[in-house]
């Protein structure tokens, strides 16, 4: 009996235990869940034809601006490829009108009578509601950037040369229509060329508040490039904490089972499969909290499929183990034969597993590449302890003594 | 057990299976989910007790959606349609609630065609590069022979597995790729295990029976290919039965691909190198490699 070595390992079964039990609040607190957890919504846009990397990134501001009107935490919006955004945004109350927000992607078009495009949103710098001091009129004033400024004074002053006035009667094809997603919403007559880049609508408005309608939506609807939601999703908070609560269950009897099977099997270097597979999962666990990652539902599929996984590290030791021990070997020659032999063995098999996830982390998206995630985390963990933890507590067991049958060894 | 002398038995079983897999494949394909195809899914759960299957399908027969699919879960019901845009989603929304009372809208899934598209081809590529780096991999560390008998056992598991799919006509959705992805990646452990051991065997070997070297080394990791294989499949069991059915499909998939996993790297993987081995060495005798 080696009273040191019984005791080195009755304090780090305490810790692993302990520290089992003491992370799963921390652990519960700070982990992150994917909107298939905790529920929310997620939207994929499409920009339809030729956008350039500007236009993207002001649909995104305009994106950022209207659901940060919902007053949501932490909401997701971000590129993805060269023409597509994806806004995810979690716990939301009521996600179809979020959806209907998001999708009111009003494209903003100033087009003259014969249907030609001379501007679009993207042109526009602001619009801005007024009221004219002296007659009191409401009157909604723009102005368009250098670009913007050309186009619209070269417009202007061609439509001026080409439809004159003809006294009272108002030329048909000196206005030009402003239209908000195809639907025309104002039309002015262009009275005079405008060089200068700021002009006004007058005298569509009777009150200020109708001008200021249609300068919000000039100034909201100003999206560069028209945008398709491709893809939406939503799943109600009810539905992802029932997901948890029925993969959770799910992990707690596969583990059960699995661990009695275990002690069952191997007898001691079962016990200590067990306690391997408690660290184990704490420190994945742990790894995914300290690494801010996401853990969604096939996460967690992934983490129940590691702990079979991590297991095999065990097995393949414990198969060693015990063909050492019936080659005549002593326990501790055999541990140490078992570990050498099966750690090539253990490491190959697992860099083929990292491989296929790697795959799926580089091709997949969002629930999918937290599958990979979880799953190449788990495979590093689940080496990690068997190659330090199973063999250190395997080593200080032979060598306290206690039990020298190696029937209880599993052989 | 004679694995080797008896292979012929085994790769006409795996033959077969595989036959079955590739009709069943061309006859009736798979069963694509929105994910693929593009469509919408609402689940919802009425308050009040009793709506029946037909009460829904008369509701949506109103807007011509009689044939869509519907699917009973507990107290929800899972609607499959093709796509539907914003309105007629409210629409259909709306008139489930007139007619069978309010409900919580659980989930509302809008996918287009698009992206259907792309998933496949992504799914498709993403397995090809797998097998290529599984490959790749196998022949630096192993030898080329022990690579092409792994990946004809991993094709074969991948293909059972879509096969078991298509014949039974479960869904394919979104998480099928990455259960085959991890099928590929998972099984080719085992194969591993046991080349590893001809590997370790083949350098102390005197000159003898190439056959009963790879029986042995099968044999002398049968009890780890079962045990691992045995702890992986209660875990999949426990989230097919318990973990509701969201991860179903993937935890189905996954069965299916480990149980083929098992048989392909115990009954076919080793005995196709035996094969091989004569296609360089010229002998079916032991050779060092």
């Amino acid at each position: 009996m080696r009273w040191e070595k019984i005791f080195a390992l009755i304090i780090i079964t305490a810790l692993v235990i302990g520290g089992a039990f003491w992370s799963v609040d921390p652990i519960q607190d700070n982990l992150n869940l994917g909107l298939d957890l905790k529920g929310g919504v997620m939207v994929r846009l499409q920009a339809q034809g030729s956008a350039t990397d500007r236009d993207i990134a002001q649909v995104i501001e305009i994106m950022r601006t209207r659901v940060d009107s919902l007053g949501v935490t932490e909401p997701v919006i971000q590129r993805e490829g060269s023409d597509r955004i994806l806004i995810e945004i979690p716990g939301i109350e009521d996600p179809e009108s979020a959806i209907d927000l998001i999708g009111k992607t009003a494209l903003l078009e100033f087009k003259t009578m014969d249907g030609e495009v001379i501007l679009t949103g993207k042109d526009l710098v602001e619009a801005q509601e007024a009221k004219d001091p002296q007659s009191g009129q409401a009157y909604v004033g723009l102005k368009f950037d250098a670009e913007g400024t050309k186009k619209f004074a070269d417009t202007t002053s061609r439509l001026v040369s080409e439809y004159p006035d003809k006294g009272e009667t108002r030329s048909e094809g000196r206005h030009i229509a402003i239209s908000l997603d195809g639907q025309m919403i104002q039309n002015p007559y262009v009275s005079e060329a405008i060089p200068s880049g700021e002009a006004s609508i007058s005298g569509g408005f009777e009150t200020l508040e109708d001008a200021r309608s249609i300068a919000l939506l000039l100034r909201s609807g100003a999206l560069p490039v028209p945008v398709e939601i491709i893809e939406n999703r939503s799943i109600g908070p009810t539905l992802g904490a029932d997901s948890i609560t029925k993969s959770t269950q799910a992990g707690i009897w596969g583990l059960a089972i699995v661990m009695a099977f275990m002690l069952l099997f191997y007898r001691i270097p079962g016990i200590i499969a067990d306690l391997s597979l408690v660290l184990y999962a704490t420190l994945l666990l742990g790894i995914l909290v300290a690494l801010n990652a996401t853990l969604t539902l096939p996460g967690i599929a992934g983490f129940i499929l590691s702990v079979g996984m991590c297991l095999d590290a065990n097995i393949l030791i414990y198969e060693r183990l015990k063909e050492e021990i019936r080659n005549g070997k002593s326990l501790r020659a055999a541990i140490d034969a078992g570990f050498n032999r099966a750690f090539i063995t253990i490491l190959d098999s697992n860099i083929t597993t990292v491989l296929a996830a790697a795959v799926l982390f580089f091709l997949g998206s969002g629930p999918i590449k937290g599958f990979a995630v979880t799953l190449t985390i788990g495979i590093l963990c689940s080496m990690f302890t068997a190659i330090t933890f199973t063999r250190f507590m395997l080593k200080a067991f032979v060598d306290s003594g206690l039990v020298k049958n190696t029937k209880l060894y599993g052989a | 057990m004679d694995f080797v002398g008896k292979r012929k038995i085994f790769y006409a079983l795996s033959l077969i299976i595989l036959l079955i897999s590739v009709i069943s494949l061309f006859a009736q394909g798979l069963n694509f989910g929105i994910d693929f195809k593009g469509g919408t899914l609402l689940q919802v759960k009425f308050e009040k007790a009793g709506v029946t299957n037909e009460d829904v399908r008369a509701t949506l027969k109103g807007f011509g959606l009689e044939k869509s699919s519907l699917q009973k879960s507990e107290s929800s019901f899972i609607i499959k349609t093709v796509e539907l845009d914003k309105e007629k989603r409210g629409e259909v929304l709306k008139s489930l609630e007139d007619n069978h009372g309010k409900f919580e809208l659980l989930r509302s899934e809008n996918v287009g065609p698009v992206i259907g598209d792309e998933l496949k081809q992504v799914g498709i590529i993403a397995l090809v590069v797998a097998f290529i780096l599984q490959i790749i991999y196998i022949t630096i560390r192993f030898e080329f022979r022990f690579g092409v008998a792994a990946i004809i056992a991993l094709i074969l598991d991948a293909l059972v597995t879509i096969g078991f799919f298509s014949l039974f006509q479960y869904e394919v959705d979104l998480t099928f790729v990455a259960a085959l992805l991890t099928i590929i990646g998972f099984s080719i452990n085992d194969t591993i295990v046991i080349f590893d051991r001809i590997r370790e065997n083949l350098k102390t070997a005197r000159k003898g029976d190439l056959a009963e070297l790879v029986n042995n080394s099968i044999k002398q990791n049968l009890v780890r290919t079962l045990n691992t294989s045995f702890t992986v499949a209660v875990m999949l069991v426990a989230l097919l039965v318990i973990g509701g059915e969201t991860t179903y499909n993937f935890a189905l998939a996954m069965l299916v691909g480990v149980l083929s996993g098992v048989y392909t790297s115990v009954f076919v993987a080793s005995s196709l190198w035996y094969d091989f081995v004569p296609l360089i060495n010229g002998k079916k005798k032991i050779v060092k490699l």
